[in-house]
């Protein structure tokens, strides 16, 4: 007798302090973002697709077509072609793609590059109804950026 | 003011339409939106202000579904569930006195009809599983007549402890004897009964496993019967079970506010009319949504040792003081 009291008793207890942390969280404000309307910040060391950095000083691409990344990339998704304008010590690209398909994001390519030309962006966005959608010209994508 | 009594009643017949249909499809936006606060998320917010025409949506969504009856099914049957969920809990709401002068008919036995219409649902529910020809269907219907039937007993054995105090089954006088502040309701009259506030728990659990709400829902336990006796309908026999049960809901509500918390009266003495009725309905249906949000689903036996082994010894425990403390005193 005098433990199914306790055991009613109890239970009760239990269910009132269920019932208060339950209120408690009702109050505090709302933990989920919305997703659409609003974004996280996407954080450092987040991996995106890679694209070219951009000279600060002349506003033109670091890279000077070694092809370093082309050789380094094991899945060969990387094509760079260059030439060596006149007055200019350096090559500079021409060409620079990449095939997003097929790349498996190891960052061989930002890690080989001898002039840091090559960094992962922030794009997370990319859904896309073509294959074509993702072959991604990278020398295109620093020109938009620039305007 | 005085209708000629054809207007009235009509008046009466379309108000109580309207509230019910109101609340059943706001109720589901409360219940929402109050889910989402308990687990601190937005809820809807795309389909208007603060996701406030979401019920509107949804009502067009299910209403433009084609009513499917399965082969095999029991076409009249299968029918003529939903309008059984639906109907009785409307019927309540023709004896439950929303103030002084609102009650459609206000009847001597008023609370005697409202328990003899709220069994109608538990009948309802078993049909519509029953006729669905469907194992979840059977399996639920099942459940909901033994957890139903266990949960009758000591829900009916606190309305006889509170006939005792109130004298009357007439639900306007009960609220009439409950007037001039909240000492005075029926949950503080310890005098009567020291355990008052102990039969209004067991009434507000009755109530909650009588509605199947969680943690008694094990009529439609999503993880183990797909939707138990509802899996069959679709678009708005579906949509008449769902504001059915909403219906039922507030009906229980009413009557918890009816029989224990004053009903219409004003729990400072000032002012008693509608406005304190409503308060203290939503007050209860927030609870209802709030312990819905807090516990889980329990097992089947679960549920029927807490009727057999708990409720009802401790019901007949009160009635049996109540009589007691009467006769003495």
């Amino acid at each position: 007798m005098k433990n199914a009291l306790g055991e009613i008793l109890g239970g009760c207890r239990s269910l009132i302090t269920g019932m208060k942390i339950t209120l408690q969280q009702f109050f505090k404000p709302q933990v989920t973002v919305h997703y659409p309307r609003q974004t996280l910040p996407i954080p450092d060391r987040y991996r995106g697709h890679v694209e070219l950095v951009r000279d600060p000083q002349t506003g033109m691409s670091l890279c000077i077509a070694c092809k370093s990344c082309e050789k380094a990339c094991p899945s060969g998704c990387i094509a760079v072609e260059g030439v060596k304008r006149d007055g200019e010590k350096r090559k500079s690209p021409t060409e620079f793609q990449v095939d997003f398909t097929r790349c498996s994001l190891c960052g061989s390519c930002v890690e080989v590059c001898p002039t840091d030309a090559l960094r992962f962006s922030k794009r997370y966005n990319l859904a896309g109804t073509s294959r074509e959608a993702y072959y991604l010209d990278l020398l295109k994508r620093l020109q938009a950026q620039k305007s | 003011m005085t209708l000629p009594e054809p207007f009235r009643l009509l008046l009466f017949v379309v108000g109580a339409m309207a509230f019910v249909g109101l609340n059943a499809a706001y109720l589901v936006w409360v219940e929402r939106k109050g889910a989402a606060r308990f687990q601190r998320r937005p809820g809807p917010t795309e389909v208007g202000p603060e996701g406030l025409l979401q019920p509107i949506a949804d009502a067009l969504k299910l209403l433009s579904k084609q009513v499917i009856v399965p082969p095999g099914a029991d076409a009249t049957l299968f029918r003529l569930a939903p309008v059984l969920v639906m109907a009785p809990a409307l019927m309540c709401f023709a004896v439950i006195p929303f103030s002084e002068a609102l009650t459609a008919r206000p009847l001597n036995v008023g609370l005697l009809m409202v328990f003899a219409f709220g069994s109608i649902n538990v009948m309802a529910i078993m049909l519509g599983g029953w006729a669905s020809r469907n194992k979840y269907a059977i399996i639920s219907a099942a459940r909901v007549v033994s957890q139903n039937v266990a949960y009758e007993i000591p829900l009916l054995l606190v309305v006889i402890t509170l006939l005792l105090v109130t004298g009357t089954m007439d639900l306007q006088e009960i609220v009439r004897q409950q007037a001039g502040g909240f000492w005075r309701w029926n949950l503080f009259k310890v005098w009567v009964n020291p355990l008052m506030p102990v039969t209004f728990v067991i009434f507000f659990i009755c109530l909650l496993a009588e509605t199947n709400r969680a943690p008694f829902d094990m009529a439609e336990a999503e993880s183990e019967l797909v939707a138990g006796a509802f899996t069959e309908y679709a678009g708005m026999g579906f949509g008449v079970f769902f504001m059915g049960e909403y219906a039922n809901i507030v009906v229980g509500c009413s009557l918890a506010t009816v029989l224990f918390l004053g009903g219409w009266q004003s729990p400072i003495g000032v002012a008693p009319g509608a406005w304190w009725f409503l308060l203290k309905l939503y007050l209860l249906i927030f609870t209802v949504v709030w312990i819905r949000w807090t516990f889980p689903r329990t097992q089947f036996y679960g549920l029927l040792n807490l009727s057999w082994k708990i409720l009802i010894p401790v019901s007949l425990f009160t009635l049996l003081l109540t009589s007691v403390v009467l006769k003495l005193f």
